[in-house]
């Protein structure tokens, strides 16, 4: 390592992208457009030479930078990257272009636009990685500020009550969140995820907050998983998703689902887990519920839907549900005399596979519902099209292959992180991979229905007149998305090579203090 | 020359291949698009047969050819390719069916606007089921199946502009995904019984008897084997792809499709991959046989459902007014006694009969297509008749066909594969029931296919389209004819006499019995055959029906049989009623629950918040801990957030939640002091 600041400059530089947006007005819209383009490529332009550096044998933190920062608190800065974060930094790379670049085919990018869509994007890259709570919250607090603005400014007619309901649900998780930790830094005196990572394995950081009494103890975990179980969502935190995603632009919308619901998940990974194994492992139960909720009930509620952003919004709560419930069955697996780490592994890489996937074909889904949208003066209903695919085949094809992405079909990459998910499951919950299969079923059915009507049938609606197909601004966010899908859906090792390691180890580790 | 294990991927990848340059070819470059399929097509026959060979040169040896697909744990997901006769034969059969098949659209689509597209998915298809035949992995078999779905999905709605199409297309793939649902639940429970989805390993693969001796163990509720579930969960899926009750809802409307569709897809290969798969992994399915206590045998099932299917199919089949509905309704009974088959124990009968259906049912259906194409898309066989005289190779051709699947003895291969079940079935010492629901439907099979028949090319046509109807062109009839000498030719090769077909699957040699052998059961199919025939005939065949409107002679005999069978036993309006309206009642109670109780929920919380953040002002000014303060001030944001978001003013609540994250901040500092 050569001590140069890769990740300070990943995280950072999207920012400083929007600091020269912001100190630079008088720039012309066609410079502007680029340098926004270009300061969000700097994520993908600095994960590939940083994915070739990467030492896949490893299981522990990377290009580690950690710097004395507020000594009062015991707060140091503290960035690194394990293949968790990898992953999640390229998912980063790969939506946060590819949702601008939708912004600016839908003409709606502007400079306020450019400079908190980067905002957003520097935040999530934050979050994935800093190692101290401290500068971590920050990030996951500020993430939330742009993504206000962008969906209330830039939104649809609903546009300010979804942007109300997101700010502030998911600030109220966060709130209890912070509470959590604050009891947790009363009791220990450190905020650095590592340090506290090696307290909860040890059975130390329990023992400490048990001197809390009371159901205080409790307490302090619930408030830090209510802030990543609104987050996520999990069954029922769910209800201000749909709204959210409905009702941002279509950009937003994407890096929303994309990148800012795996936000959640990385909580419950990095955090939740390591530090809570034992109330995890004693609330698994109602938990695995709560995802088959998500996963069944989710898909179910999709099939009501008859705005497609709605519907595909209800997708993502059901992919998602799919990441938690292996999660959770491993948790309440742990401890379990002869447990099978085979199945632990499957169900852990299954949660990754599935982070990374859900975001190519929600993204994408969610581009496909925006040409829609500007082909027809904003309609996004179920009923208001017909035959689009005679229309234009080039669309119904990109959108076909990221749909059979989502429902899972074996060849595309959705498969691989389901089958996993279920194959772990089985191993540890028999009885939730069955419940679960009804969220696969139901899955299929609402997508099916959504590509019939629309995409099927005579020319109706507003497909029945003129209705270009793709352009080449359009080819340029789907083919990618959808080539990787085929891609990561034949090799899916791309993927799992960089994480297997950091899985296995995981796995292998289970055991409550 | 031979073809190793190793190469064996060659064959479905060359259709592949013809599926990626179809994908990319524009539309007008029909020959461009046409001739790479078939050249795809013809390369898999060439090395099918070399696989043949093989295959042949040892052929009680499963050789395979495994690979890691991805890291996994401390392992990896492995894949792999098989070859033995099963396999090997299976890929000559699609191979050679599907490239006639190709051929056969040549002219059959020639009109068609999407002509490429329609190769493109012609070659996915194939591509996926020789990848079903070879795979060595219950995963990649599983890939493979799911992909031919999804060509299957796009054939079935290859006209999708028509909302019949778009809708049969639909109803396939959500009918055979809830048996797919079943195959995938059996596959992770076998994956995690075993650790590996591999069928032959050195000894470690799930057909091995290492362990297969651990699935037959008694394990589950009630003495069950592991095997027994495992089992019939991918009989579930099975089910799905092979039409069986109560799945085979989708195979009749799927007649939607282009009738080459129908002739390759949904009569003679892909349907047949459930009883492939069954047989496939017959080892793994007959281990609970061992365990004579256990309570329920999955065979015991297999052959249920397939006794049900078998009959059923050939009941309905019998009040069908559309000539491809008739052979669908075919298909799904002949399908139902490969089932019987497996299900009795006899998976090499299975097979035998799955081969043979393949040649005699893609024969009908092209033969069908060519009557199709020759009266515009007439398809109402009130309306067709007369042909006979017109179109003198399709009648011939069809004739063939229709004598195979009826099972018209010794000359035809639908007679000695029908024999090899029935003479398994009477072996079977559970119960005579498979036997006597064989019988049954010999007698039906032989009827409605008279029926059909003399409909179609008897008596003199019964409209305009009927009346000038000629022979379709050479590059419809040849494959007709190649078909129809395969679908006479291929029974020789399994006949008591010279069981080279048997031998050859099961790996040992099958002594050669006298055809008279077991000859009352023998005799008694022939008469079964005559009764069907003769019947048949003198009802449609004598006096053919002379109007459009003319009442069906079963239908003036039974009229209220006639109408239940015609509108296939109502079962779809059941399911309708029932599963359909279950799912919307689900469908509405997770978003009842989600506008009413959980929206709910929310806004009380958010106005209980409201409350609390008043009354607790006094607290909080008293100061009595800092996470007191934190909490009231948490609700006491959630209280105002949801009253302002009502009144619609914004601005002024951001700046209070930046104020309280500051504030919020100052806490933590001073906790850190302490």
């Amino acid at each position: 390592m050569s001590g140069f600041p890769i990740l300070s400059l990943l995280v950072f530089a999207p920012w400083a992208g929007a600091l020269a947006l912001a100190v630079l007005p008088g720039l012309g819209s066609r410079a502007r457009t680029i340098l926004t383009l270009a300061a969000s490529l700097t994520t993908l332009a600095l994960a590939l030479p940083l994915l070739g550096s990467f030492e896949r044998a490893g299981t522990g933190y990377q290009f580690v930078e950690q710097h004395a920062w507020i000594s009062s608190l015991n707060v140091t800065y503290h960035l690194g990257l394990d293949g968790l974060s990898l992953l999640l930094v390229l998912l980063t790379g790969l939506l946060g272009p590819a949702g601008l670049l939708a912004s600016q085919a839908a003409g709606r990018e502007t400079r306020n636009f450019g400079i908190l869509y980067l905002l957003l994007q520097g935040a999530a890259l934050g979050v994935f990685l800093a190692l101290d709570f401290f500068h971590w919250f920050i990030f996951w607090e500020l993430s939330l500020i742009p993504a206000y603005f962008l969906i209330k400014c830039w939104g649809g007619p609903g546009a300010g009550r979804a942007a109300y309901q997101f700010v502030i649900y998911t600030m109220g998780g966060s709130a209890f969140l912070l509470l959590g930790f604050v009891a947790i830094f009363a009791a220990t005196g450190t905020l650095d995820f590592v340090e506290l990572a090696r307290l909860g394995a040890g059975g130390v950081l329990a023992a400490k907050l048990s001197a809390l009494g009371g159901f205080w103890p409790k307490a302090v975990f619930l408030g830090v998983f209510l802030g990543f179980a609104v987050k996520v969502p999990l069954y029922p935190f769910h209800t201000w998703l749909p709204g959210a995603y409905a009702e941002a632009p279509t950009g937003v919308s994407m890096f929303l689902t994309g990148v800012l619901s795996k936000m959640g998940v990385y909580g419950f990974l990095r955090i939740l887990w390591p530090l809570f194994p034992g109330p995890l492992h004693d609330a698994a139960l109602p938990l695995l519920w709560l995802a088959l909720g998500g996963a069944v009930l989710g898909a179910f509620a999709a099939m009501r839907q008859t705005d497609l952003k709605r519907m595909i919004a209800y997708s993502s709560v059901n992919h998602l549900s799919y990441c938690l419930l292996a999660l959770f069955a491993v948790s309440a697996a742990t401890g379990r005399p002869g447990l099978p780490a085979d199945a632990a592994a499957a169900a852990l890489s299954g949660t990754l596979l599935q982070m990374f996937n859900h975001g190519l074909s929600a993204a994408a889904l969610f581009y496909c519902v925006g040409v829609l949208e500007a082909r027809s003066g904003g309609l996004r209903g179920l009923g208001d099209f017909g035959g689009v695919r005679t229309a234009a085949p080039v669309f119904a094809g990109l959108c076909g292959i990221a749909m059979f992405s989502s429902l899972g079909l074996p060849g595309l990459n959705g498969f691989v992180g389901e089958f996993l998910i279920f194959r772990g499951v089985w191993g540890l919950a028999p009885w939730a991979a069955s419940v679960a299969c009804l969220g696969l079923f139901a899955t299929a059915l609402f997508l099916m229905t959504f590509w019939q009507r629309v995409f099927h049938g005579p020319r109706a609606g507003a497909a029945a007149g003129a209705f270009a197909d793709l352009r080449g601004i359009d080819i340029a966010v789907l083919g990618p998305l959808a080539a990787l899908m085929l891609i990561f859906g034949v090799l899916p090792q791309i993927l799992t090579g960089i994480f297997n390691p950091l899985i296995t180890a995981w796995a292998s580790h289970l055991s409550l203090p | 020359m031979n073809l190793p294990a190793a190469q064996l991927w060659i064959i479905p990848a060359l259709p592949l291949l013809a599926a990626g340059l179809g994908a990319l070819t524009p539309r007008p470059a029909r020959r461009f698009a046409a001739a790479a399929a078939i050249a795809g097509m013809a390369g898999a026959l060439i090395f099918s047969i070399l696989a043949l060979r093989s295959a042949a040169a040892d052929p009680s040896a499963h050789s395979f050819s495994n690979f890691a697909w991805f890291d996994l744990g401390h392992g990896a997901v492995t894949l792999g390719w098989l070859l033995d006769p099963l396999s090997a034969l299976m890929c000559a059969m699609v191979s050679l069916v599907g490239l006639l098949i190709f051929i056969f659209s040549l002219g059959y689509m020639d009109a068609d606007e999407n002509f490429t597209r329609f190769f493109c998915f012609l070659s996915l298809f194939a591509s996926a089921m020789l990848g079903v035949v070879i795979a060595n992995s219950l995963l990649l078999l599983f890939v493979g199946w799911e992909v031919m779905g999804l060509a299957s999905y796009l054939l079935i709605g290859f006209w999708f502009h028509n909302p019949v199409a778009a809708a049969a297309a639909k109803k396939a793939f959500i009918t055979t995904r809830i048996g797919d649902l079943g195959f995938l639940l059996g596959l992770v429970w076998l994956y995690n019984a075993t650790g590996s989805t591999l069928l032959y390993d050195g000894g470690r693969g799930v057909l091995e008897a290492g362990p297969l001796g651990g699935l037959a163990m008694p394990a589950l509720a009630g003495g069950m084997a592991a095997s027994t579930g495992i089992g019939l969960l991918l009989f579930c899926g099975a089910a799905g792809k092979s039409g069986q009750f109560p799945l085979h809802v989708w195979l009749p409307d799927a007649m939607e499709g282009p009738t080459p569709v129908s002739a390759l897809i949904h009569a003679a290969t892909m349907v047949a991959a459930g009883v492939f798969l069954i047989a496939r992994v017959f080892p793994l399915v007959s281990a609970d046989l061992t365990q004579a206590a256990a309570p329920i045998h999955a065979l015991t099932v297999v052959a249920a459902i397939g006794v049900i299917t078998a009959l059923l199919g050939a009941s309905i089949a019998v009040a069908q007014r559309d000539l491809k509905r008739v052979l669908a309704f075919s298909t799904i009974s002949q399908l139902g006694y490969m089932m019987l088959a497996l299900g009795v124990g006899s998976w090499v009968a299975a097979v035998f009969h799955l081969l043979t259906h393949a040649f005699f049912k893609a024969l009908l259906f092209l033969s069908a297509g060519s009557v199709i194409h020759a009266s515009h898309h007439e398809q109402d066989i009130r309306r067709l008749g007369g042909l006979r005289g017109r179109m003198r190779t399709t009648f011939a051709t069809f004739a063939v066909g229709m004598m195979a699947l009826a099972g018209v003895p010794f000359l035809f291969s639908g007679f000695w594969s029908k024999e090899a079940i029935l003479h398994a079935a009477l072996e079977w010492n559970v119960s005579t029931l498979p036997l006597y629901a064989g019988l049954a439907g010999v007698i039906l099979t032989a009827f409605y296919m008279t029926r059909l028949l003399c409909e179609v090319f008897c008596g003199a046509p019964r409209s305009e389209a009927a009346a000038h109807a000629h022979e379709s062109p050479a590059v419809i009839t040849i494959p007709l004819v190649i078909l129809a000498v395969g679908s006479i030719g291929l029974g020789f090769l399994g006949t008591p006499a010279w069981p080279w077909l048997q031998s050859q699957l099961t790996g040992e040699t099958v002594a050669a019995r006298s055809i008279l052998e077991g000859g009352g059961l023998t005799v008694l199919s022939i008469v079964l055959v005559a009764i069907g025939i003769g019947s048949g005939w003198a009802l449609y065949g004598r006096r053919p029906r002379a109007t459009e409107s003319a009442p069906d002679p079963v239908e003036a005999a039974a009229p209220g049989l006639f109408t239940f069978l015609g509108a296939r036993m109502k079962i779809d309006e059941a399911y309708a009623a029932t599963l359909g309206r279950l799912n919307s009642l689900g469908a509405a109670l997770a978003d009842f629950l989600d506008r009413r109780l959980w929206g709910g929920l929310v806004s009380l919380l958010g106005r209980i918040g409201e409350g609390a953040g008043l009354m607790n002002t006094g607290a909080d000014e008293a100061g009595i801990n800092a996470a007191f303060d934190a909490v009231s001030g948490g609700l006491r944001r959630t209280g105002q957030a949801y009253s302002r978001a009502q009144t619609g003013s914004g601005q002024g609540y951001l700046r209070a939640l930046a104020v309280a994250f500051v504030v919020l901040a100052f806490l933590v500092l001073m906790g850190g002091g302490r």
